[in-house]
């Protein structure tokens, strides 16, 4: 049972599309991917799901049509953002950040107990937690944008390129705690690449983009198999 | 030396009602990043209203509280109304409404209330309980001002619609991925700054006489403040107001005299335009990439 499903997705900025009629879906607690070149739609792609963009098309989150809904409204309902860039407020201490990822929640004894969970996955924010976030390296960055959008409780996590700008080491980190956060808070996840094989071991599903266009899907290891694929995004 | 205490205090007095206007132009700074140069003249609208329930027979309090709730809500209904529209147009379309609202409110001010000045009461006693170097009324003007700075450092600072508001004013699009009702903190925003300029109003009113054109002077002072603090920095307007008020006391009584005191203000702006444009507090933006 997918927890999105989208079809016939088109979207774009002004008059242009940069998305022709994408279909395609994410399996309830898995990691699903989405790989491709600079410029194939991947953000394009997350802003459009959700609701930063005008769209065409169906997006079904969980039953729920959310195509043309406002993004306040369908991160409501469970889709939180890991934009490019991080939207990370740097005026704003870390704990500040991470207070505002939950800032639409309720239950307070379990935001919490959230905090403490996301300490124990980043003990670096735990340290640096009374810090003005523009002080925090790009790597901190990153852990507090993950970090904030699973404040916010999410049925479904969108990731746009969580290893760019990165050192390997620290991306290394990244996607291991994210592989135990899959595994423990059953958040799905639609993660988009460029570094390919990075996302190929992470996730159980991939689709292949070529500008706005899906050209290839499925499992993450046949893809990682399939000619194309290893001479263009895997270099070998 | 007795004489130049009292300048410092009276122009203390002065400066926190420059700092509370100034504070309110931060604000909409901050997340519209355009000066509100009708700031002024809302705050005069919203002084006659209060004038209008006192003359009416209302206790003073009671119309004040009823005043600062009035502009409250007639800042949010400009925003939802007008400047929402405005969001996305050049600076210069903006500043014309700006404009706008000034004459708009001026006038309208003018036409309901006449331009005939008025004598708009305090609610402080007459007689000096502070020593003879600051009156009653001054030293209230300052006690107001400093509950009001206080209340909102705690709004924001300790509340989550406070720091959705703040996060909105930093980033509004991390801030509708995280759920925040974007538009309306930005509204928000609007009310609070009209309430602020209108708690400044009536105080600066039983100082100056209340006329339409009162404030007018008055928000020159303030824009100084914000500039001299850093028009992002809601602590530098609070500082830069209260120096703006007391330089020009001091200036007005030693140096320049009293007609000259508003050109003081137009030198602080053009002096840390040139020299210093992030004030004494405010961000030079440096992004990391």
């Amino acid at each position: 049972m997918p927890v999105l499903e989208v079809s016939d997705l088109h979207a774009g900025y002004g008059r242009s599309d940069v998305l022709h009629g994408l279909s395609f879906s994410v399996e309830d607690g898995g990691i699903t991917t989405v790989l491709g070149a600079n410029g194939a739609g991947k953000t394009t792609l997350l802003r459009a799901l959700c609701g930063l963009l005008p769209v065409r098309g169906s997006i079904v989150l969980a039953g729920t049509q959310i195509a043309g809904r406002p993004t306040e409204a369908i991160v409501r309902l469970g889709v939180a953002h890991v934009p490019d860039g991080r939207g990370t407020f740097l005026n704003l201490s870390t704990e500040e950040n991470l207070r505002v990822g939950a800032i639409t929640r309720r239950d307070r004894a379990e935001v919490a107990r959230d905090f403490e969970r996301i300490y124990a996955y980043f003990p670096r924010l735990k340290e640096r937690r009374h810090q003005q976030a523009g002080t925090l390296s790009g790597g901190e960055q990153q852990m507090l944008a993950i970090s904030r959008a699973l404040m916010l409780r999410p049925r479904l996590l969108l990731l746009d390129e969580p290893s760019f700008g990165l050192a390997p080491l620290v991306v290394q980190d990244i996607f291991r705690i994210m592989r135990t956060i899959n595994a423990e808070q059953k958040v799905s996840m639609l993660l988009v690449e460029q570094n390919a094989s990075l996302a190929l071991d992470l996730a159980n599903t991939a689709y292949l983009l070529e500008t706005g266009r899906v050209v290839m899907s499925g499992p993450a290891q046949e893809l990682r198999r399939a000619d194309n694929v290893r001479q263009a995004y895997l270099g070998y | 030396m007795e004489a130049f205490l009292h300048q410092v205090l009276a122009g203390l007095a002065n400066g926190a009602v420059y700092a509370s206007l100034a504070l309110a132009l931060v604000m909409i700074y901050q997340s519209t990043h355009h000066i509100n140069f009708a700031q002024g003249e809302m705050a005069m609208f919203s002084t006659y209203l209060a004038w209008a329930m006192i003359n009416a027979g209302v206790p003073y309090w009671l119309a004040f509280v009823s005043t600062v709730l009035a502009s409250f809500v007639i800042g949010v209904v400009i925003e939802r109304a007008v400047i929402r529209r405005v969001a996305n147009a050049p600076v210069l379309t903006v500043v014309v409404v700006f404009i706008a609202l000034l004459v708009i409110f001026n006038s309208v001010a003018g036409w309901i209330f006449s331009y005939t000045i008025k004598v708009f009461p305090s609610p402080f006693p007459s007689q000096p309980l502070f020593g003879p170097y600051i009156s009653t009324h001054e030293a209230g003007v300052v006690g107001i001002s400093v509950l009001v700075l206080t209340l909102l450092y705690l709004f924001f600072r300790f509340t989550p619609l406070g720091l959705a508001m703040r996060a909105t004013a930093e980033n509004p699009v991390s801030a509708r991925l995280a759920g925040i009702r974007v538009g309306w903190m930005l509204a928000l925003g609007w009310g609070l700054a009209a309430a602020i300029g209108a708690v400044a109003g009536m105080m600066i009113a039983s100082i100056v006489y209340l006329d339409p054109n009162m404030l007018s002077g008055v928000l020159l002072y303030a824009i100084a403040a914000a500039l001299l603090g850093g028009i992002d920095n809601p602590f530098g307007a609070v500082v830069g107001g209260l120096a703006i008020g007391v330089l020009e006391n001091l200036m007005g009584a030693y140096v320049v005299g009293t007609e000259l005191k508003l050109t003081v203000a137009l030198a602080v702006i053009i002096g840390v335009l040139i020299f210093r444009p992030t004030g004494l507090f405010g961000r030079a933006f440096v992004t990391r990439v």
